[in-house]
């Protein structure tokens, strides 16, 4: 399996993603600085997290428009899978791949934490091994909206990825940690070969974290 | 010197505005055999304040033990390094940034932070773990919400977006701290044994180079600030604090690994307190050269700037190379590829001067070791106040008290409290090493791809060293130590952030002095050697002190990571086992504090021979496999650790004991103790053990259940300790 993991200045998240892509499926990812333009032939692109060129504006928003998103977007649009995690769902949205917004956290704050999400569309290439999860999040930008039109077409076409529970799988309001609408975590777009989501799999993907859990996700792009 | 004698051109008061006593001046008129011009008086006091100079405290802190078989490197560079095997090494130090965070608190511990990285990937090192150690004034002091919110803002919005994890520290609130917050910021990094960079600067005619951003008007002064008492026009120093900027250190840190594993660098150095000027004065003098200045030359963000503005400068992201001139375009296309500034400024010369051009014309012309070796030291005077006395309390005393509610009080006071709200908002887990989270006694973090890792503590308690230097002293090196060793690891090295009052006070300077006594007596037992550190002064406001706060940051090594201790209670069955002896010691308890008001009762003594004993047998017991889970007693004493591993692992326990004196065993905070949860088959084994190598073991009850219970008392369920510990930040 080919894959590609992008790297702006600001990405913190690119080794701990590359290293979780080793050691679970198998193979070394092609690091792919941001200045470049071209990615050809890959079976998944991941936008990592951190802070792309600072954040110092919209999250994401800068990040959008440099040279390697345009063949992101290309890729994704041949159907590649393409996966953003926090502030790679936070680039992915402001490049108009996935629907949607991601605001600051109820809170107001930034919150680490191990949170739970069950996985509401278990039939795409990203969740097929997915059940619910325990997995840290990082974030201060977090809190997942959409309107009622989108919200509606989101449901109605399954794209709805994740949603934020309890121990026992109940979405509740006590489960959320940042305010988003519906509990949601995560989303694809339509045709379900981008994901983007909050919580950090590669920081669930060993025992020495505490919980492997975020293995599934990878796992499940491996089948 | 009186003014009617002051025989100099320059002002009196231009001297003393820049922080120099008149004396200090004249010793700068014969080193230069004439008056300085205003951009060298700049740098002078810039260079003799007692931030950068240490003039008070050099002569005591020689007195440290800082050489050791793992020490590669002791204090006088950027960083320490220590030894770690395989090739590998640990480079850490901890710095204050208390002075601009009580003026700012966002900014002043942001770029608290940023200073601190600086100085560990200056060394080659990639951190791996940031700490802190953070006292704030009084919980119902009008300014304590608004400082503590800021800090630690401050310090995850740095540490977040550079992607180094926050992995613990600690903090205290206490009244002698409502004018002065202290906010000591600790880094951890790791690189190989053979590619360590130093600060010493070489080869005369070799280029010597600025990186990072550009030079601004920001943070001039920032130095000579923090060497003075704070008073009711304080605010108006805000624009000496520098302002933060993660993004560009993130660029910096990358770009210099970049270049680092190129044979190109010579000599580096942070650009950090006094900016230019001390960083090019330190390299020169480190490899006894001298080093031309081109000022025309330096990336400036704001026009018109003059010599004196662009030497005094703390624009924060800067760093000072020299390079191997065959190297320069190298070097440039690297720091190009990460967008920033990379100019050469000047070169090394052969004169042991610094030199500085501006426009064509010379702006300064200083010896080298006017501004270093001849810069004033002293030996203030000291008077050390004799402890507090001593109080033996007993069981009568307490008759009256309530032992399970006393203990909800204590966990749910602001001292003692959990600190969860405050670690959820820094990243801890980036980098995906680490093992233990902050909560812990001490925080691990995996070395990157290696089964090893390295366990980090933060600690002081400052109302022990108040009422007894000495002994408080001792506790601050110890506590870590025993913190470090409660994870498993062996304890190699600390660094220390030595915050004080004014020195020039007798009964200040005897604190300093006893408290470096105490901690010297305590590394040189332990082998727990000083590697780095930080002096800050002059933490007073309006003539009033804060306690003696010689905060210290221990690191330690865990061969074997499936060897990791934590605090939480894991199996029920298991039985909790207090090693080390109990006398009841109540004097300057938390427990006197909160349930009584009182500090008083003297600060407990340390025994570094039974230190030393139960540590040892603690790691022989983790090496055997005895331990499921240790934490080391500390604040609050025996009850209020068992009802943190209780917290931590939510289990319960049935607590079966019987002494005369509860209160002094539940809450005495007598050292050299930890508490360790033992499985059944192996309880035989382990008190056998410890008779043998004489540490005192008993038993304090079996685990399970949802609730404390105690013997003849009662019992608390765990959700109601949760409640009463999480309620104080919850609330914030």
């Amino acid at each position: 399996m080919k894959t590609h993991v992008i790297v702006f200045p600001g990405s913190n998240c690119d080794r701990d993603v590359a290293v979780a892509i080793q050691n679970i499926i198998g193979s070394s990812p092609e690091m792919v600085w941001h200045k470049d333009s071209t990615i050809n032939q890959s079976d998944l692109i991941v936008v990592p997290g951190g802070f792309s060129y600072g954040d110092y504006l919209r999250c994401g928003a800068m990040a959008s428009t440099s040279p390697i998103m345009k063949s992101v977007i290309e890729n994704a649009n041949k159907g590649v899978p393409v996966m953003g995690i926090c502030n790679g769902f936070q680039i992915l949205i402001e490049s108009g791949l996935l629907q949607g917004a991601l605001m600051r956290n109820s809170s107001l704050s930034f919150i680490c934490r191990d949170i739970i999400i069950k996985p509401t569309n278990t039939k795409t290439i990203f969740t097929n091994k997915s059940t619910i999860s325990k997995m840290p999040i990082a974030h201060n930008e977090g809190n997942y909206f959409a309107n009622s039109n989108q919200i509606k077409e989101i449901e109605d076409n399954d794209q709805i990825a994740f949603q934020y529970c309890d121990e026992n799988g109940d979405i509740n309001s006590h489960s959320n940690p940042n305010g988003s609408i519906n509990n949601i975590a995560g989303v694809f777009n339509k045709s379900k070969n981008v994901l983007g989501m909050m919580p950090h799999p590669e920081r669930a993907a060993e025992s020495i974290h505490g919980c492997d859990d975020g293995r599934n996700i990878f796992e499940s792009l491996l089948s | 010197m009186t003014s009617s004698n002051w025989q100099f051109d320059t002002e009196k008061s231009l001297v003393e505005s820049h922080g120099l006593k008149l004396d200090e001046f004249e010793k700068i008129v014969e080193g230069l055999g004439r008056e300085p011009n205003l951009t060298e008086l700049g740098i002078f006091s810039a260079m003799w304040n007692e931030h950068c100079s240490y003039k008070s405290s050099k002569y005591w802190l020689k007195k440290l033990p800082t050489s050791g078989e793992r020490v590669i490197q002791g204090p006088g560079e950027n960083a320490g390094v220590i030894d770690i095997d395989d090739g590998d090494v640990a480079v850490f130090k901890m710095e204050s940034h208390n002075h601009p965070s009580f003026l700012e608190p966002y900014q002043g511990a942001a770029t608290g932070v940023g200073g601190i990285l600086r100085d560990v990937f200056t060394m080659g090192a990639r951190p791996v773990a940031n700490m802190n150690a953070l006292r704030f004034g009084d919980p119902n002091h009008p300014k304590t919400k608004h400082l503590v919110s800021g800090v630690v803002g401050g310090i995850g919005g740095y540490g977040n977006c550079i992607g180094i994890p926050t992995v613990g520290g600690e903090v205290n609130f206490h009244p002698s701290y409502n004018g002065n917050i202290l906010v000591n910021a600790m880094t951890v990094g790791i690189a190989k044994k053979d590619k360590i960079f130093y600060s010493a600067a070489a080869g005369i005619g070799n280029p010597v180079v600025y990186v990072g951003s550009k030079t601004g008007r920001d943070g001039i002064h920032g130095a000579t600030m923090a060497s003075a008492e704070f008073d009711d026009d304080s605010e108006e120093k805000k624009p000496t604090v520098q302002v933060g900027d993660p993004f560009t250190e993130k660029l910096l840190l990358e770009a210099c690994l970049e270049l680092m594993k190129e044979d190109a660098i010579i000599a580096i150095q942070d650009m950090g307190a006094a900016g230019l000027t001390s960083s090019s004065i330190e390299m020169a003098s480190k490899g006894n050269v001298g080093i031309d200045i081109n000022l025309s030359k330096v990336p400036m963000r704001a026009a018109n700037m003059t010599a004196y503005e662009l030497m005094l400068s703390e624009s924060q992201e800067r760093m000072l190379m020299v390079i191997q001139p065959k190297k320069e375009e190298l070097a440039r296309s690297i720091f190009k590829k990460w967008d920033l500034e990379f100019e050469v400024i000047g070169e090394v010369t052969d004169t042991k001067k610094l030199i500085l051009h501006m426009d064509g014309e010379e702006q300064a012309s200083i010896p080298i070791n006017i501004l270093v070796e001849d810069a004033p030291e002293y030996q203030r005077d000291y008077i050390v106040n004799d402890p507090s006395p001593l109080i033996s309390f007993e069981s009568k005393d307490f008759e009256d008290k309530d032992i399970l509610s006393d203990l909800l009080k204590m966990i749910s006071h602001p001292n003692l409290c959990s600190r969860k709200w405050i670690w959820e908002q820094y990243d801890h887990m980036v980098m995906a090493d680490t093992v233990v989270r902050p909560g812990s006694d001490a925080a691990v973090v995996r070395v990157h791809g290696t089964n090893k890792g390295i366990a980090i503590s933060t600690d002081c308690s400052p109302t022990y060293c108040r009422h007894n230097s000495y002994e408080g002293g001792k506790h601050a090196v110890v506590e870590t130590w025993r913190n470090i060793v409660a994870s498993g690891a062996e304890p190699i090295a600390i660094t220390d952030c030595m915050n004080f009052g004014n020195p020039e006070k007798p009964e200040i300077m005897g604190q300093f002095v006893e408290c470096i006594r105490g901690m010297g007596d305590a590394c040189s037992k332990l082998n727990y050697p000083v590697i780095s550190g930080n002096v800050s002064l002059y933490n007073e406001t309006n003539g009033e002190g804060i306690y003696p706060t010689p905060a210290i940051g221990g690191v330690g090594l865990i061969r074997d990571l499936s060897n990791t201790m934590t605090i939480d209670l894991k199996n029920e069955g298991n039985v909790l086992c207090l090693i080390g002896e109990s006398n009841n010691h109540l004097g300057n308890s938390h427990y006197l504090s909160i349930i009584q008001s009182r500090e008083d009762g003297g600060t407990p003594s340390i025994n570094l021979d039974d230190e030393l004993k139960n540590g040892k047998f603690i790691l022989d017991c983790v090496a055997k496999k005895l331990l499921k889970s240790v934490h080391d007693v500390g604040e609050g004493g025996v009850l209020v650790a068992i009802a943190e591993m209780c917290i931590s692992g939510m289990q319960g326990i049935k607590i079966d004991i019987t002494k005369d004196f509860l209160h002094g065993f539940f809450f005495g905070e007598d050292q050299a103790r930890y508490l360790v949860e033992v499985s059944q088959n192996k309880l035989e084994q382990i008190e056998v053990d410890a008779n043998k190598s004489a540490v005192k073991i008993e038993r304090i009850g079996e685990i399970g259940g949802t609730s404390i219970s105690i013997n003849s008392i009662g019992e608390i369920e765990l959700s109601s300790l949760i409640d009463h510990h999480t309620k104080w930040f919850n609330e914030f």
